[in-house]
């Protein structure tokens, strides 16, 4: 039993060494380093919003009909739109809410592949093969098309746009905990749980599952900037975010009845997308070359 | 070869049906009444009754489903519930002018992203090789509609060199109209020595085809980079410098023949993938193919037009999607087939 707790600290030692050594190797990539900074920067921002911002009603979507549409200046940094309202603090108050849409996407997204891929992995045989041909079958659609389609036919609002993005997206945590499972179904651990006479639900939940949470942890987080993307586009065609919530992509749509005039509207909102964006396929960029030399961008997400 | 293309045909026509029965669903679940939406503003009880029927709604679902499929067997994607007219008839009067603007941004992907993955493979981890990198993660991550933007400011509105949007100039095509042959409108100009309409239209088409590259570009370039290196690590490269043969053959021949087959694929992917990137290209640049088409139905709540663009588009991407894995097995022999 001493024995055991010794080699378990051991372990959890030469874990976190592991890890300290992948972030040395995913930090000397200045684009990875910048990437990291720039997530930092906008988790930051996204939890200080009411404070950080310098009208936060406005940001929220109050109107202020005096100003409107006025240039960049000192008073206002980025202009304001045509309702009046500060574009700086809506962008920094739609940091919160892209921020929060894409995690809650990743968790309804964890929700359903998450266990179906343990069931897949776990049971192996018919079950598998039933959950596999599905996960392919949503896989063989466009998967933005399938979002716009599901959202045209649910009715546009922020939680039907979340369900759209998040139907196409979970085939590939089923695929990725699988993989993991079916590995970790022959371990020794696995083997000794079973021979105690842990029941099926246990061994699946409380055995294998935490050894397969950290992939799909890296996963999720390399696959915010896409969720973003897609929720701004969503946004963007008026089916996401509904006014007067500010939302990127809907700011950048309602610049774009002034902006051969009033560029700034939608310029500055586009340049927070395209930032964020960067910053997330930049750091998933220098994480997948930590993890494996010869792993290719995976030119399926889309 | 050949039971591998069966099997993969079999699986297709397998994703066919779910394909359809999802597009079927999805058009049942519409909280709008589809036979009141049919007959336009406030329609009489009596009139969407007699409606319900005509469409087919009175029946039980499984019923409705067989309908539907039969309908789509012969081609009927039903019609639209705006102007009554034949969905497939919309869907193909905007398809080429799409087409026309895939076709140049796929051009435009691989005639950029190639070199550039070349250039990169060579000089990695140098300061050229992570600028190269940057710009393809930064056409990767930049929303199209926002670039499209962002062009039409600096192109039309402070250089006044490229038109706003359209595929054509209003005044050249009432002087000069293009004849319809192929509705490709550049290479119908080009058939009918037709130079006005010509200049006119390629110079609608390079803003619009360059925001739609994008995306592709950046991927090519990071294909083409991440198999380059691979190959410029074998060792029939180093026999070829041994043999003294000049650099620029050994990375452009040698080199890249062995490379392109992942960068082809990639840009097959990329080619299905423009179908949802044209949505919001055309939307800004005021296209009319099928983008325009599905947006204005989405504004309008016309949902047959919706699903059977939905349809047509997923069969279109698995279709190329099977291609692309099929040139690719019988162009390389390496492929295990499973």
């Amino acid at each position: 039993m001493v024995m055991e707790i010794q080699k378990t600290k051991h372990n959890w030692l030469n874990k976190g060494r592991e890890y300290w050594r992948g972030m040395n190797l995913i930090l000397k990539n200045p684009l990875t380093t910048f990437g990291l900074g720039i997530i930092i920067i906008l988790v930051a921002t996204a939890l200080l919003a009411p404070y950080l911002a310098p009208y936060p009603e406005q940001g929220r979507g109050m109107s202020n009909l005096k100003e409107r549409l006025v240039p960049p200046g000192f008073r206002h940094p980025f202009g304001t739109d045509n309702l009046g309202r500060d574009i700086l603090s809506r962008i920094i108050i739609g940091a919160r809410t892209s921020l929060k849409a894409a995690i809650a996407v990743v968790l309804i997204v964890i929700a359903i592949g998450v266990p179906l891929g343990l069931i897949a992995g776990y049971f192996g045989g018919k079950v598998d093969e039933i959950i596999m041909r599905f996960a392919d079958m949503i896989l063989a659609f466009p998967s933005l098309l399938l979002a716009i389609a599901i959202v045209a036919s649910l009715g546009p609002n922020l939680l039907n746009a979340l369900i759209a993005i998040s139907i196409p997206w979970w085939p590939w945590y089923t695929r990725l905990v699988r993989s993991q499972v079916i590995s970790l179904k022959e371990m020794q651990f696995v083997e000794s749980a079973r021979a105690i006479g842990a029941s099926r639900l246990r061994i699946m939940f409380r055995h294998i599952l935490p050894n397969c949470l950290s992939p799909v942890i890296v996963q999720a987080t390399l696959d915010m900037g896409y969720i973003i993307l897609s929720l701004a586009s969503l946004g963007f065609l008026g089916l996401g975010t509904q006014p007067p919530a500010a939302d990127w992509g809907v700011m950048v749509s309602d610049g774009r009845e002034f902006f051969l005039k009033q560029w700034w509207i939608s310029t500055f909102s586009g340049v927070a997308i395209f930032l964020t964006v960067l910053a997330f396929n930049l750091l998933g960029d220098g994480v997948r070359e930590a993890l494996d030399p010869k792993i290719r961008w995976r030119f399926q997400r889309k | 070869m050949l039971r591998y293309i069966i099997k993969r045909l079999i699986w297709l026509a397998f994703v066919l049906l779910g394909l359809c029965a999802i597009t079927f669903t999805l058009s049942r679940i519409i909280p709008s009444d589809p036979a009141a939406s049919y007959l336009g503003p406030r329609p009489r009880p009596e009139q969407v009754e007699k409606v319900r029927v005509q469409l087919g709604l009175d029946k039980p679902l499984y019923v409705q489903f067989a309908y539907y499929m039969r309908n789509l067997v012969h081609g009927d994607l039903g019609e639209s519930l705006r102007t009554h007219r034949p969905v497939l008839q919309g869907i193909w009067e905007h398809l080429p002018a799409s087409l026309d603007l895939m076709i140049t941004a796929i051009f435009i992907a691989l005639s950029v992203g190639i070199p550039l993955g070349v250039l990169s493979a060579k000089k990695e981890n140098t300061t050229l090789d992570h600028l190269t990198r940057l710009f393809s993660v930064a056409n990767v991550s930049v929303p199209s509609f926002w670039l499209a933007m962002i062009f039409q400011i600096v192109f039309f509105r402070w250089l006044g060199i490229f038109p706003i949007g359209g595929r054509i100039d209003t005044v050249v095509n009432l002087v000069s109209p293009i004849k319809q042959i192929t509705g490709f409108y550049a290479l119908d100009a080009l058939i009918t020595g037709n130079w006005a309409a010509l200049k006119s239209t390629l110079s609608h088409l390079i803003l619009p085809s360059i925001t739609l590259a994008a995306y592709s570009t950046g991927l090519i370039a990071r294909m083409t980079r991440s198999t380059m290196l691979e190959v410029l690590r074998e060792d029939y490269i180093t026999t070829a410098r041994a043999y003294g043969i000049s650099e620029r053959e050994i990375l452009f021949v040698q080199a890249l023949r062995n490379a392109l087959g992942p960068t082809l694929t990639t840009a097959g992917l990329c080619f299905a993938f423009m179908l949802t990137g044209t949505f919001f290209v055309e939307l800004i640049f005021f296209w009319p193919g099928l983008g325009t088409y599905t947006v204005n139905a989405i504004f309008l709540n016309d949902y047959p037009v919706i699903m059977g663009i939905t349809i047509i588009m997923a069969v279109f991407y698995v279709v190329v999607n099977l291609a692309v894995d099929i040139l690719l097995a019988v162009a390389n022999p390496r492929i295990r087939l499973g």
